[in-house]
């Protein structure tokens, strides 16, 4: 279990708080989404929950960060590493630098935490099979496109197996195949005991795999709930979380008296299905 | 109508082996606006990392306003084409945000107070006029993105590239962007764009290539190409979200925006065509 409380935090040298007096808490063994606009404070969430802040970052950090009871300051950011997983926003710089093809890549992680080679080829070769790489094994890392980058950089933190695992918008540079392939690996995962936390500007896909969705805004978490909940939550505007494509045109006919009133606005596809598909009136 | 782009029987070959562009040929005409899209690895950054210079075919050729791309500097080029990386971190190396912008200007030859004045505008197009004094790694992804994106406005170059330039913007950010690409095209300017965000395609773009390994598959304007199903499915891609609503419904209308799609909701979708 994940349990942050009041938990507020500036960058060294900054004189603003990116967060002030956050709480968030996400059950064992399941998706939590997090949304908020740019600049709200993700990424940086995304670190403290992986340790990162303070250990790497430095900085003012207040508040409790627990993760399966304990605390992660308390913890050395080695064994940090070992608890959370930190898939980080930009793929490009997730990629060690230090091997010449992705399976030496994939490695890296599991060389530095002295697992046995042969467990080391077996978890490389699951992992690279699950995510559909298995046939970029042999390239140079840097000569990949950027989604493939992505996915390897996903595949380096899943050989790992941390019990808990942080992805900062892990899809931003897939095509719409590769992203329903990682969400639909998330929910395995999650179907195995892990527990998922990801921040996303997906509406869509959040909807169909989180099981819940905390919205930062204002430096703090500000509403949380059944997805379904949050993204019909006429505040989404105001918090800039948008709103999903059905949501916005069933708001748009709506403006122009047109569709059922009775019915909610439409979040996903077979909403907007049921939504518009009793005509206009 | 004058040609911005073309390509005839482009090559590319890395020399790791691996051949990302595999024989593609088009012309764009100046003012067009052009996304690419396409699954991952199917060479869409490959193709338009030549329009720059940065890539030299392995074999064929690319003209760049009538003139060989091939044996022009990337400098020579700069001033006729804009390029927006995947990557800001390969792009932004300066000190501050408005030095960054002002680098490619000043490059062009540009006075100081020229660059500085149009990387003032260019911020403020981005929303970023407040950030002007700010060291660009203290930004956000999201942020840097549109730093490097001023960047390639303030050059005003005649043609624009940018690959991805929707991903990790939040709803206004995506909002930001299209409003950018409308007022390039408004302006006369040629916008290439490789995307996988088929609504941000489908509402601003006059033309979709399609691509899959190392091949332009499907090209045209998007009600059209959105029609090919199996050329989508070679390119790992599908229609935008209202189209395959649309479908789901049985509507014959095939709509691409949320008001095209009320439109048709409002009278019998049944029987209108076109989406109109």
């Amino acid at each position: 279990m994940i349990e942050l409380a009041d938990v507020c935090y500036a960058y060294p040298g900054a004189e603003r708080f990116v967060l002030e007096h956050a709480d968030l808490r996400v059950e064992p063994g399941t998706i939590a989404g997090v949304v908020g606009a740019s600049g709200a404070g993700k990424t940086t969430l995304a670190k403290i929950l992986s340790g990162f802040i303070p250990h790497v970052d430095g900085g003012e950090l207040s508040g409790s960060v627990v993760i399966a009871g304990r605390d992660l300051a308390g913890l050395s950011l080695s064994a940090c590493v070992r608890q959370v997983g930190l898939v980080i926003q930009n793929p490009f710089n997730q990629i060690s630098g230090a091997r010449y093809t992705v399976r030496g890549e994939l490695a890296f992680g599991l060389e530095n935490l002295g697992t046995a080679r042969e467990e080391m080829a077996d978890r490389v070769t699951q992992v690279a099979d699950l995510l559909g790489i298995t046939q970029l094994l042999d390239r140079s890392p840097y000569e990949l496109s950027g989604g493939q980058q992505q996915l390897v950089a996903i595949a380096s933190m899943l050989v790992l197996r941390p019990p808990v695992l942080v992805l900062d918008e892990p899809t931003s540079q897939l095509d719409p195949a590769g992203t329903r392939m990682v969400f639909g690996v998330l929910s395995q995962l999650r179907e195995s005991g892990c527990t998922i936390v990801i921040f996303e500007h997906k509406l869509e896909l959040l909807h169909a795999h989180a099981d819940r969705l905390h919205v930062l805004a204002g430096q703090r978490i500000v509403a949380s709930g059944q997805p379904g909940e949050v993204l019909a939550d006429p505040r989404t505007d105001e918090w800039g979380v948008g709103a999903t494509r059905y949501t916005r045109t069933g708001r748009l006919a709506r403006d122009r008296g047109l569709g059922p009133v009775a019915v909610p606005l439409p979040v996903s596809f077979d909403e907007a299905v049921g939504f518009f598909g009793g005509g206009p009136r | 109508m004058s040609i911005a782009i073309e390509v005839a029987d482009l090559h590319h070959r890395y020399l790791g082996g691996v051949e990302a562009v595999r024989g593609v040929s088009l012309r764009v005409a100046s003012g067009e606006r052009v996304a690419i899209i396409g699954g991952n690895g199917a060479g869409k950054t490959t193709l338009v990392r030549h329009l720059n210079g940065i890539l030299q075919p392995s074999s064929g050729t690319v003209l760049v306003g009538g003139t060989p791309a091939h044996g022009r500097s990337i400098a020579q080029l700069a001033a006729q084409v804009g390029y927006v990386f995947q990557n800001p971190d390969e792009q932004l190396f300066a000190g501050t945000v408005a030095a960054d912008v002002a680098f490619g200007p000043r490059n062009l030859g540009c006075s100081p107070e020229e660059a500085a004045a149009r990387a003032a505008s260019a911020l403020a197009a981005v929303g970023l006029q407040d950030q002007a004094g700010a060291h660009p790694h203290q930004l956000s992804l999201a942020e840097r993105k549109l730093v490097a994106l001023a960047g390639v406005l303030a050059m005003r170059t005649p043609i624009v590239v940018l690959d991805e330039p929707t991903t990790g913007q939040d709803a206004r950010g995506v909002e930001l962007v299209a409003g950018i690409v409308d007022a390039l095209a408004d302006d006369g300017r040629t916008v290439v764009a490789i995307t996988h965000d088929m609504d941000f395609c489908a509402e601003h773009f006059d033309r979709v290539l399609v691509m899959a390994e190392g091949l332009v598959v499907a090209d045209g304007d998007p009600r059209e190409v959105f029609e090919h199903p199996d050329a989508l499915a070679r390119a790992a891609v599908e229609p935008p979200q209202l189209l395959r609503l649309a479908e789901r419904l049985g509507w014959d209308a095939r709509p691409l925006t949320p008001a095209e799609f009320v439109h048709a909701y409002a009278h019998d979708p049944r029987t209108l065509g076109d989406g109109s």
